[in-house]
């Protein structure tokens, strides 16, 4: 056989492989759209991510779910905190950075002092003394920050091992990946014993959460996606959103008039054309929420 | 020994607003907040004392919530922003019978967080409201290390009956309003009907006593 020989049949090989990869993803895809009667504009998607999902949710019943409850039944429970409080602490200089980029410096400076404090007195961050004396920790990520400044979130996504997700924080989600510390510059055991012990604190940390959304949900999948949308548009807004929860049944193609009971719709989103402020320009745009948010009261 | 004699001193404004019903005048009513705050701290103390809960005993959180914490919810109100649009669609019975409904699957919810309960401390928050504001929000914080505060929002109205809760944001997502787009499918695909049957189904399937270990 000559090398060509060996060559065009490793193409072969390959280009067969692929097609049947991209003819079961095309089955996936098609499977998931069947399901769906009618498509959520915030969720063009569907198909593919409910697949993802179904494929996370094996993943988290057959390892993630168990390692986790073998993690919180052998681990007590101050082991646990200061695994949490270790990996939290770590998480607030770019929690720090993030808000310095929205134009808080004030909450930066808090984050950065819990850091510090937290590093010093709380002995390399795991235990949280910063929370004790008032220093409260934020949530910021990129994906945050990229909304503060009017990025739309662009459709919902459902990424295998990572779950929920927009476009917009896809990628925010790889700058804060690419920055984090966890990964950087880290031989490789260190950093992959670091990141799954991370994950398993984590996923640890959600088994009652867990537990809870399979009880209330009737469609686990829409359930979820529904909350991680309303969460992540409360974090945008640092949890004083505009009331506005109305989106989600604007969304609905046969939307009629509301009810009188759905008091949600009493306070009519303001419309802005020139916004005066970044909180002022923080727009929700691609949930259909395209309306700008000067109608919200500061704190 | 001052905190018990006042939150039996709560209890009995309580029952007593209660027992008045529509008698009471609105300056009668206990505030919003302190209301929250009062039935919060009250069910955690059960909650934290009470050696069956604290085993796992799902029968008596549920009667623990229909005691403490039901009487404080307008579950119509909730059911029918849940509902959304197609609440008009339904007729009386169907409406009373999804509140039903509704009102067992939120308990159940609602028991699970108890049980969840590990000694997180509260922050009550200043009511931010005029006092002729008939809708407002009371806002309670969950302090737990090594995670930024939870948020709770309550959004409550005044009726002759006392202020009642219609909508709980836990973390900003509303509870109601993440029922919003299950229901539209649900409702889409069989009716008002079909949606009775489905949150039946599902609460006679949670029904079943919990299997030993799953706590």
């Amino acid at each position: 056989m000559s090398a060509s020989e060996l060559q065009s049949g490793m193409g072969i090989g390959y280009l067969a492989r692929a097609r049947v990869l991209l003819s079961a993803a095309a089955l996936v895809v098609a499977s998931g759209c069947a399901t769906t009667a009618a498509t959520d504009p915030r969720d063009p998607a569907e198909g593919f991510n409910r697949a993802m999902f179904s494929f996370n949710e094996t993943l988290d019943e057959s390892i993630a779910k168990p390692v986790a409850t073998a993690y919180k039944s052998v681990t007590p429970d101050m082991v646990r905190y200061w695994v949490r409080n270790f990996f939290a602490n770590i998480g607030d200089i770019f929690i720090g950075l993030n808000n310095l980029l929205q134009g808080k410096p004030g909450d930066a400076v808090v984050d950065w002092a819990r850091f510090s404090m937290n590093t010093t007195l709380g002995v390399f961050g795991i235990n949280d003394v910063a929370s004790e004396v008032g220093l409260d920790k934020h949530n910021e990520d990129f994906g945050q920050t990229f909304g503060r400044w009017g990025s739309p979130s662009g459709a919902y996504l459902v990424w295998p091992f990572f779950g929920p997700s927009t476009v917009r924080d896809t990628a925010g989600g790889l700058v804060d990946f690419y920055l984090d510390p966890v990964w950087r510059k880290q031989s490789e055991g260190v950093r992959w014993t670091a990141a799954l012990l991370r994950a398993t604190s984590q996923r640890a940390d959600l088994l009652d959460a867990s537990r809870i959304l399979e009880e209330a949900a009737l469609d686990k999948y829409v359930f979820q996606r529904d909350a991680f949308l309303q969460r992540r548009r409360g974090l945008i807004y640092d949890g004083k959103p505009p009331r506005d929860s109305s989106s989600l049944l604007r969304e609905a193609p046969h939307a009629e008039a509301p009810p009188a009971a759905d008091r949600v719709f009493d306070e009519p989103a303001v419309a802005v054309s020139a916004p005066a402020s970044p909180d002022a320009a923080l727009r929700v745009a691609g949930n259909p929420e395209q309306v700008l948010a000067a109608g919200h009261t500061g704190r | 020994m001052p905190r018990v004699g006042l939150r039996a001193a709560g209890a009995a404004v309580l029952a007593l607003g209660g027992l008045l019903g529509g008698l009471a005048a609105a300056q009668d009513l206990v505030p919003p907040d302190v209301l929250v705050k009062n039935v919060t701290l009250e069910v955690v103390e059960i909650v934290k004392s009470d050696r069956d809960i604290q085993a796992g005993d799902r029968r008596k959180v549920v009667a623990l919530i229909d005691a403490k914490v039901l009487p404080h919810f307008n579950f119509g109100a909730m059911t029918a922003s849940a509902v959304g649009t197609n609440w008009g669609k339904a007729s009386a019975e169907q409406k009373a019978r999804l509140v039903d409904e509704f009102r067992t699957l939120m308990v159940r919810t609602y028991a699970s967080s108890i049980a969840a309960y590990k000694n997180q401390r509260f922050d009550f928050r200043p009511l931010r409201a005029r006092p002729t504001d008939t809708d407002v929000t009371v806002s309670v914080r969950v302090l737990q290390s090594g995670t930024e505060p939870v948020k709770i929002d309550y959004d409550m109205e005044k009726t002759a009956r006392g202020w009642k809760v219609w909508d709980v944001r836990v973390a900003d997502i509303s509870l109601t309003a993440n029922y919003r787009t299950e229901f539209a499918n649900v409702v889409r695909e069989s009716g008002i009907d079909g949606l009775i049957r489905t949150l039946q189904a599902k609460n006679e399937k949670a029904g079943e006593p919990a299997p030993a270990g799953r706590r």
